[in-house]
């Protein structure tokens, strides 16, 4: 199967979330999925930018839009779901052409016609498919008990988004049900994890992340399974925080989805950039035998 | 012609904006009018004494009064010209309220206008003809569509006045949803208790003919003269000889079917009688689920039968039938609540419609009256009820009240406590609708004297943890979230109409609304009437309302047919399409048009094909007025040349000729 | 105890209207939004009651509360809204409004996005460190996250060095456009156009 799709990182990729990006780019190289960066891609201005205007935060967005159509890029896809929100709404607010001419007045050039954007999830369930996933999978990862976490705007609003249930979202189950992995359903799955107050009030970062590890503790899995920079950033590296805070004593493991498809598929840990999570999953991977 | 021109000041509804005496002045130069007035209200007694007064003094054959629409008072003026001793039908009216002075201001151009309309009134009257209605015979009999306790009432009322109805439910049993409640408010009767007595009555009374597990297929004709065929679903089962004993239910081997009454919170037998009140006590066997029927084996039943009624050869029949009136008493079906994924709806066992914690909280239910957490059996202690699941809610397509949930609500947190005296039950609601007797004091009562929680405010989401289900919801009077850790939460699920109301609307030939609930002709003052003529309707098939107000409906419904049945012969409206058969030739298009199928292929003397119509069924549209190529085919009292000359007098006077 | 003043600047509401494109009218105080709000146990005033304000116009009691800058979009509001109102826009847009008249009830939060703006204006991405380093400094907040640092930095998740696109200057000419600047003459910038 050979697909060629645009490729819109975002920051973190470079630094906070740079497992996520390795093993994105990794596994998806492996399916024969062609990831071609947008050329020169600059930040989407993620939250901070739609918090002080909405013309700036699309002009933001639009750069790397009229970007990606110049390289001929028909569909963009991003791994990151702030990046992702922020380049759809910029692409459905700019339908309005009074709109289109603010953000305009911004940028360099028009703004042209818009690529389809989509997330990497979305790709992997929609244009490449579960079952030729499951397929390529050559070390089930059975015996391990994951719950997804999809984070709070993947999925929402619908009519936005439009990718899976807003309420109970699946792609990333069934990813990892094709993995072989045992998924319990995580009643939480689109529960704010505190998003970008980490820096100015991890307070707020400490109770809701907390809470999610509480409600995924409780349901007694192994360990938690993102697809989002920022919510693994939050239960991960903030989980002492979150521990510190409440008074609990968690030690999570909290992967990229990615990640734990690399492994199932054979890749090594070291390519997965299992090293650069900071709750230690080894101790869970090797008693589910799966490394 | 000498026509008299009336024309009313309506007080100041249309004297403010129009000058009357002006319209009136300006009438007496029209063509063929001998008198013109204005009068202060046309419509009261001494507005018409003064056109029938008229009439006789000045020798008018014609009238036309500029007044309201017609939708308002043309019977009214048509039966005031009969007295004068005209044919009612040399009437005409402008519309120079409605249509002038309640929609401009400007005096001068309201003026003019109405002068205008008055003018082509007066152009359309001279070319009236008088009409007469024909008479046709009626069939005294009704059919009642819905054995719910609108259809109930409809039926006994109507038997018992004499009148040979046939009632046709869908279900093995009559008695609706009302059969499925444990009890009712606001007095807490048993449900099937005061409904069980209604319902043998039915089964018993000579006037009528019971047929459940059936269905409409077809209805033909007219007021007074319908077609009707009836759809005998197979139950497999000789129903003539079934006694209803029920020992083929408890041999049964599939016990895994879906449970309808049960609403799925239980499974049933392939063959089962739906519960011990039902009537007709007979049994049905679901041909999903039996194993015979799908697989070719067992037939334990028919072994067991001490009638020996088992039949897996039976099929459906028709029965056809003719009546006069039809009921239609379809009640109503919850809405698809699967949709509110945020409550877990449809995925979590312990988050359970009302309907279905009615069927648990009822003794003859399938917990014998206990009520448990359908996850594990045990007994709840925290119960939390939502209001508004699907009403009042314009994302999920719903934004109108259902009418009884608060109601209903508010029994069933009553009725948790007298089950489990040390639960607690909480309501959250955004307004308490509690308008009829006693209902007020009802909800205040579950709140004051059994400790109920009422909680102003919505629900977020549902979300279990550990076995428990949390509801996180809002205080909006204490301005705080609130969150309850519950062991079984009950959604106050909005109504919607009867699945395939539509459907059988089309059949009937009337309205409904976008949420298909059927139209009555008028939202005020003709609730149990539809714009067909002897379609009526009653109870929850015409909008959500309580038991009362449905029986009530019932009532209405037949006494409305009894009106209709007190004259031997009916009228029809001669404001029909009538074919000059001279210039007709016959290409029929004007059958195919007409979306009433009033209109028949005939054969004159001579062999020719034809088109007739039948005048009862016509309903005056015009579509084939407008298809037939020779002009052959004209709408009484507003033929062809009769609109041409309208139009004539409207556009001339602004037309220059060389 | 303040008496309800029913002289509603509708001025107010009228302009978060236009620049959120919802009608607040529609919004009959059912609390839903407040009810699934993960942000709630932080916030001053509740977010449906922040719509129930600016249905009254209370122009000042809204911009200047806290709430508006602690939201994080997170979209629940938006999407379990009964009369299928956006909240989270008219929630940032209210933050548009209180930033412009000058508010800052939460200081951090409006020195966390400012930081992380100019570290794009600077470099067209965002320079993590340069980031922590700005806040910090106009914070004063020296202990921020110091307890971080230790995992990242061996990681690698932390880098030194801003990674410069070429087309920093372009970025950099959309936040100038966006403050109104006047065009500035053209340096280097080695962007191609």
């Amino acid at each position: 199967m050979s697909l060629s799709i645009g490729y819109y990182p975002g920051c973190s990729g470079q630094g906070t979330s740079i497992e996520y990006e390795q093993s994105t780019r990794t596994v998806f190289a492996r399916l024969g999925i062609a990831l071609s960066e947008i050329p020169d891609w600059s930040c989407c201005g993620s939250t901070p930018a739609h918090t002080v205007n909405h013309v700036l935060s699309a002009a933001l967005s639009a750069r790397n839009l009229e970007l990606a159509a110049k390289a001929g890029m028909e569909t963009v896809t991003t791994p990151c779901p702030s990046c992702l929100t922020n380049l759809r709404t910029a692409s459905h607010k700019m339908e309005n052409e009074a709109f289109r001419a603010e953000v305009a007045e911004l940028l360099e050039t028009e703004c042209s016609s818009l690529a389809e954007i989509k997330s990497t999830l979305q790709v992997l369930v929609e244009d490449f498919g579960i079952d030729a996933i499951k397929a390529k999978m050559t070390r089930p990862l059975e015996g391990l008990r994951v719950a997804c976490y999809y984070g709070c705007i993947m999925n929402r609003p619908k009519e936005l988004m439009q990718f899976d249930d807003p309420e109970h979202p699946m792609a990333m189950d069934n990813i990892m049900k094709a993995c072989g992995a045992e998924v319990l359903p995580f009643p939480l799955k689109v529960e704010c994890c505190g998003a970008s107050a980490g820096i100015p009030r991890k307070d707020i970062v400490a109770e809701l992340s907390g809470r999610l590890l509480d409600a995924a503790a409780l349901l007694g899995v192994d360990a938690v399974v993102t697809a989002c920079p920022l919510c693994q950033m939050n239960l991960d590296l903030r989980q002492s925080q979150a521990n510190a805070a409440r008074g609990t004593n968690h030690q999570m493991p909290v992967f990229y989805y990615t990640q734990l498809m690399g492994l199932a598929m054979g890749l090594s840990a070291e390519d997965m950039g299992l090293s650069k999570l900071c709750v230690d999953p080894n101790p869970c991977l090797k008693r589910a035998g799966v490394l | 012609m000498r026509i008299g021109v009336f024309v009313c000041h309506c007080g100041s509804n249309i004297a403010a904006t129009v000058d009357c005496p002006s319209v009136a002045e300006a009438a007496k130069m029209f063509p063929d009018v001998a008198f013109a007035t204005d009068t202060m209200y046309a419509c009261s007694e001494p507005g018409q004494d003064s056109i029938i007064n008229a009439v006789k003094e000045h020798h008018l054959d014609g009238v036309v009064v500029a007044s309201c629409s017609p939708r308002m008072h043309e019977p009214t003026f048509r039966r005031a010209v009969e007295r004068a001793g005209l044919n009612k039908y040399m009437l005409e009216m402008a519309n120079i309220r409605e249509h002038v002075s309640w929609i401009g201001k400007d005096k001068e151009l309201n003026t003019r206008k109405a002068s205008d309309l008055v003018h082509i009134a007066v152009e359309k009257l001279r070319r009236d003809t008088p009409l007469v209605a024909n008479k046709f015979d009626v069939t005294k009999k009704v059919m009642v569509i819905g054995g719910g306790v609108a259809g109930i009432q409809a039926a006994l009322d109507c038997a018992d006045a004499g009148i040979e109805v046939v009632l046709v439910e869908r279900e093995p049993s009559i008695g609706g949803k009302m059969s499925k409640i444990d009890k009712t408010f606001p007095t807490v009767d048993c449900s099937s208790c005061i409904l069980g007595p209604k319902m043998v009555d039915i089964a018993q009374h000579p006037n009528i003919t019971l047929y459940t597990m059936a269905e409409v297929e077809e209805v033909g004709g007219y007021v007074g003269n319908f077609d009707v065929k009836i759809r005998r679903k197979a139950t497999y089962v000789n129903w003539d000889n079934c006694t209803g004993c029920g020992l083929c239910m408890e041999k049964c081997p599939s016990k895994k079917g879906f449970d309808r009454f049960n609403e799925g919170i239980a499974t049933t037998t392939a063959i089962n009688i739906p519960f011990p009140q039902a009537i007709p006590k007979k049994a049905s066997i679901n041909p999903e689920s039996c194993i015979m029927l799908t697989k070719g084996k067992c037939g334990v039943c028919a072994k067991v039968c001490p009638t020996k009624c088992i039949d897996f050869e039976q099929k459906d029949t028709i029965v056809e039938d003719k009546v006069g009136a039809i009921i239609a008493a379809t009640g109503y079906d919850l809405f698809d609540y699967t949709v509110y994924g945020q409550y877990g709806a449809g995925k979590y066992p312990d988050v359970v419609t009302s309907l279905q914690y009615e069927r648990m909280m009822n003794a003859s239910g399938p917990t014998s009256g206990h009520i448990k957490r359908p996850s594990d059996g045990k007994e709840p202690k925290n119960v939390v009820f939502i209001q508004c699941v699907g009403s009042r809610d314009k994302s999920v397509g719903r934004p109108y009240c259902s009418g009884f949930c608060c109601m209903y609500t508010a029994k069933q947190a009553i009725l948790t406590k007298d089950h489990i005296p040390d639960s607690n039950s909480y309501v959250f609601y955004m307004d308490i609708r509690s308008p009829g007797k006693g209902y007020d004091e009802f909800t205040r009562r579950a709140q004051e004297q059994y400790e109920v929680q009422y909680i102003r405010g919505r629900v977020s989401m549902v979300f279990p943890q550990g076995d428990k289900l949390m509801v996180r919801g809002v205080d909006t009077l204490a301005g705080e979230q609130a969150e309850v850790e519950a062991d079984l939460v009950v959604l106050a699920v909005g109504v919607e109409s009867s699945v395939g109301a539509s459907g059988l609307a089309e059949k009937l030939r009337i309205s409904y609304d976008s949420y298909g609930f059927f139209m009555e002709a008028h939202p005020k003052l003709k609730p149990v009437e539809t714009n067909t003529a002897g379609v009526y309707l009653a109870g929850c098939a015409q909008g959500p309302k309580d038991i009362p107000t449905s029986v009530g409906q019932g009532s209405a419904a037949a006494a409305k047919v009894a009106a209709l049945f007190s004259k031997d012969m009916l009228e029809s409206d001669p404001q029909v399409s009538k074919v000059d058969m001279a210039r007709c030739v016959g290409c029929l298009k004007c059958v195919e048009t007409c979306p009433f199928g009033a209109i028949k292929e005939i054969q004159d003397r001579g062999g020719n094909v034809k088109a007739e119509v039948i005048e009862t069924v016509c309903q005056g549209c015009g579509i084939c007025t407008v298809t037939c190529p020779q002009g052959a085919i004209q709408l009484q009292h507003f033929k062809d040349n009769q609109i041409l000359a309208e139009v004539n007098a409207l556009c001339q006077a602004e037309m220059s000729f060389e | 105890m303040t008496t309800l003043k029913m002289e509603a600047d509708s001025a107010f509401k009228a302009e978060v209207a236009r620049r959120s494109g919802q009608d607040v009218s529609l919004c009959y105080q059912c609390g839903n939004c407040t009810a699934g709000c993960p942000y709630n146990f932080a916030y001053d005033i509740p977010v449906s009651r922040i719509m129930r304000l600016v249905q009254l116009g209370r122009r000042d009691q809204v911009l200047g509360c806290r709430s508006l800058w602690l939201c994080g979009s997170c979209q629940s509001c938006t999407s379990r809204c009964p009369n299928q109102i956006d909240v989270a826009r008219i929630m940032d847009v209210l933050r548009h409004m209180s930033r412009e008249a000058g508010y800052a009830t939460e200081r951090n939060v409006k020195v966390f996005a400012d930081s992380f703006l100019s570290s794009v204006e600077k470099h067209g991405r965002v320079f993590e460190m340069g980031l922590v380093a700005e806040y910090v400094l106009k914070t004063g907040r020296f202990w921020t996250d110091v307890d971080l640092a230790p995992k990242m930095l061996p990681k690698g998740k932390l880098g030194f060095k801003p990674h410069n696109i070429q087309g920093a200057e372009h970025v950099a000419r959309i936040f100038r456009r966006f403050r109104g600047e006047p065009e500035a003459a053209q340096t280097t910038g080695g962007e191609s156009k």
